[in-house]
């Protein structure tokens, strides 16, 4: 991929801010915000984040706060500074700092889909730095600049990500926040135009998309509650390639071995009280067997491996026969 | 060195993040194993099978829980913590989010033994922002967990107390930190704090805590079904167990293999077969891009935190981004120091400062307008940004461009001849 410019910079970024937000940024924050604006269903939310940590220390809301009212104006405006200010007893200031700190809290308002391309080394190099180039130039924008009226439907805000801990699927692209991996120029270029056009291409991984705001809420602390979003795979080829391999070669980790076999677990489990009790006594039984010897020094028995242990696909939980139900 | 899954095992079975199918495979046997012990046996046990953290440091697990102090008979019990640390964000790191994604009870039931074993009554799991799929599986479970009685104020009728809260972070590398991370958690921007205090003994809300990693709690339960001995039958005394070893880059088959500590790059790159573009490898992290390069020289060290330290690096997160002899070496230490110039939280004047300008040289050498001299003016900010810090980032920040200076001096000088051989880099 000899297209890369001999005298770019790595990050293909000289064009644009590396850090996020200029002085027009920072004119609007500083803004006098108005809590006010946000309506009582928020302040109900607002109050169920405060009542997930512990008394006294509210503070502990804030990041999620920052992230619910993002969800509510599409970015963190004046207002949502003053409401969170106000919601925890802090000045406005402290909130400002916290929420200037953070590359998730947006200061400019944000289109429906934000479009991240990971260009650190690893994507950047397979092919991440082009995928940055080709979507900035097809959508005309920079770094954290939006295409189209922000928030309106088709509008795409861009920015370039540090690495997205995807490495294996590299290089990824993620829309609110969502996977699309193992991406091209040509590829992401596709997806940005299905976005422009108002439709929402399914995700490699995790749940189908919705909006930024929605997305927002979500991180806030807010489950989704979208039936598909439960049953949605949560593997692809390189989460399981080395389960996949240990199965075709026979090989797995050692088992148990009969003092601590992991089928009495499991024939308990899932059980309500009772099946625990029987569990216990098969436990105490077990026990017994290593005499008198203190709890923690009972689990130093010389182990059978799973090769000489006739039982081991058994103590192990049958792993080889799981694995190809699942297929 | 055979394929070991432990940790993965329940990949690629059906939906194995769904309570139901977790407890047909052995789920939560662990915890009621171990609610059956005392939590002094808990830590005695944990700190016999020599884990050691799985979130790039390898300290000694038994021991961050041994540290929590406990209150003797009669004195009141004070509040303390079990913080997770699912904030992955480390370059070539990928293996906490599938954990999360695939099996996120074996991290709360690791969860709820660690906090049965400190006696801690909540639990908070920082999991990073953009980890949307992540933070959405483990809310769900964390939700059946309660509906089943595995969490909240009765775990399974034994009288323990046991409450998580999933707490996403904004988007922001160094709450991959501890101490950053309990910062962040309190409400504050994330930044490092001066150590010691340490976390076990004025953690979050200045109250005991343990900080453990997304895999050093999911390894609780096996250790617990399995016996200390169990563990260390998997690789060398010093680091026993498994790893998640990620492969990343130019290899065939790059994604998850989890073997035994000490399998060599040479065993993982046959079974992720081979370089991907028939070239030969060149560079590669052991552990992640804060931990000093390795070379096709290194492709029989064993990668455990004991070995890869005496080999000149570390063994950090296991992950392995694996570079070709088309990659500039060059290119890509300037896209980490880029990422780490970013990344820094501008608390300690060595970091904040040495990372800028060393991100400026590097591009200069990049342009093809460095001289000899830079490199030794990057070494020298190097040497006074190595230790001089709160936290390790600064540490990190310098390891990629030390160690390519050691092993590709000319590949730099070269560029100082020859403006940008950049068009073979990508």
């Amino acid at each position: 991929m000899s297209s890369f410019p001999t005298s770019g910079s790595a990050g293909g970024e000289t064009d644009v801010p590396r850090r996020p937000g200029g002085r027009l940024a920072l004119l609007d924050i500083e803004r006098p915000g108005n809590p006010e604006v946000f309506s009582a269903e928020v302040r109900a939310a607002a109050a169920e984040l405060i009542a997930r940590y512990p008394e006294g220390q509210s503070r502990s809301a804030l990041l999620p706060m920052l992230h619910l009212v993002q969800s509510e104006q599409g970015y963190v405006t004046p207002d949502g500074i003053a409401f969170c200010a106000e919601q925890l007893e802090l000045t406005k200031a402290q909130v400002t700092a916290v929420a200037t700190f953070y590359t998730m809290y947006k200061r400019q308002p944000t289109g429906e889909y934000l479009v991240s391309v990971c260009t650190n080394t690893l994507c950047g190099m397979l092919g991440g730095d082009d995928i940055y180039r080709t979507l900035s130039e097809l959508l005309g924008v920079g770094m954290n600049e939006t295409a189209g009226t922000p928030g309106e439907p088709g509008s795409i805000t861009l920015e370039h990500a540090e690495c997205l801990a995807a490495c294996d699927y590299a290089p990824v692209v993620t829309v609110n926040y969502e996977f699309f991996d193992n991406q091209t120029p040509e590829s992401a270029t596709e997806l940005v135009t299905e976005l422009r056009n108002g439709n929402r291409p399914l995700p490699s991984r995790g749940a189908p998309l919705c909006s930024f705001r929605e997305i927002s809420r979500q991180i806030a602390g807010f489950v989704d509650r979208r039936p598909e979003s439960r049953s949605a795979g949560g593997t692809g080829g390189p989460t399981e390639v080395g389960v996949r391999l240990a199965q075709q070669r026979g090989e797995q980790a050692p088992s148990y071995g009969p003092g601590e076999q992991s089928s009495r677990g499991r024939a308990s489990a899932g059980r309500d009280a009772a099946g625990r009790d029987s569990s216990t006594h098969a436990e105490r039984a077990a026990a017994g067997n290593t005499g008198a010897r203190t709890g923690s020094s009972a689990h130093d028995e010389p182990l059978p491996t799973a090769q000489s242990n006739p039982d081991a696909e058994s103590a192990t939980g049958g792993q080889g026969e799981r694995i190809e139900k699942g297929e | 060195m055979p394929l070991t899954p432990v940790l993965t095992k329940r990949f690629g079975t059906n939906a194995p993040w769904l309570l139901e199918n977790y407890l047909k495979l052995d789920g939560y046997a662990g915890l009621r194993k171990a609610l059956r012990m005392q939590p002094d046996e808990l830590i005695a046990l944990v700190k016999e099978s020599n884990l050691r953290g799985r979130g790039g440091a390898g300290f000694p697990t038994g021991m961050k829980w041994q540290f929590i102090p406990q209150a003797k008979p009669g004195e009141q019990a004070l509040p303390h913590y079990v913080v997770v640390n699912a904030d992955e964000g480390e370059p070539g790191t990928c293996r906490d989010l599938p954990l999360m994604m695939n099996d996120p009870h074996s991290m709360i039931e690791g969860i709820i033994i660690a906090c049965y074993a400190v006696r801690a009554e909540r639990a908070f799991v920082y999991i990073r922002g953009e980890a949307v799929h992540a933070i959405r599986r483990v809310s769900q479970a964390v939700e059946e967990a309660y509906a089943e009685g595995y969490l909240g104020a009765d775990v399974l009728g034994s009288g323990v107390r046991v409450d998580i809260t999933v707490h996403a972070g904004a988007g922001a590398y160094i709450c991959g930190e501890e101490t950053a991370l309990l910062d962040s958690l309190e409400g504050k921007r994330g930044q490092p704090r001066l150590k010691p205090p340490f976390p076990a003994t004025n953690g979050l809300y200045d109250a005991p805590t343990v900080v453990n990693n997304v895999g050093t709690l999911a390894s609780v339960p096996y250790i617990v079904l399995g016996g200390a001995g169990w563990h260390k039958q998997m690789g060398p005394d010093g680091s026993p167990g498994t790893s998640i070893y990620s492969l990343s880059g130019r290899v065939a088959n790059p994604g998850q293999y989890e073997a035994p500590m000490g399998t060599t790059l040479r065993e993982l790159l046959e079974l992720a077969g081979g370089m991907s573009r028939g070239k030969e490898l060149k560079f590669w992290t052991p552990g992640g891009s804060s931990t000093p390069l390795f070379t096709k020289e290194h492709l029989d060290i064993p990668l455990d935190f004991d070995s890869v330290a005496k080999a000149g690096s570390m063994n950090g997160t296991s992950a392995l981004m694996i570079f070709d002899e088309d990659d500039s070496v060059v290119r890509a230490v300037l896209k980490w120091t880029q990422f780490y110039e970013h990344e820094s939280c501008g608390k300690c004047t060595p970091c904040r400062e040495g990372n800028y300008w060393t991100a400026q040289i590097l591009e200069r050498i990049w342009h093809g307008e460095g001289t000899p001299a830079d490199l030794d003016t990057l070494l020298d900010i190097g040497d006074n940004m190595l230790g001089r810090s709160f936290c390790a980032l600064a540490d990190g920040a310098v390891s990629p461009i030390a160690s390519s200076i050691q092993y590709f001096r000319d590949e730099y000088l070269a560029l100082m001849k020859q403006p940008s051989l950049t068009g073979a880099a990508s």
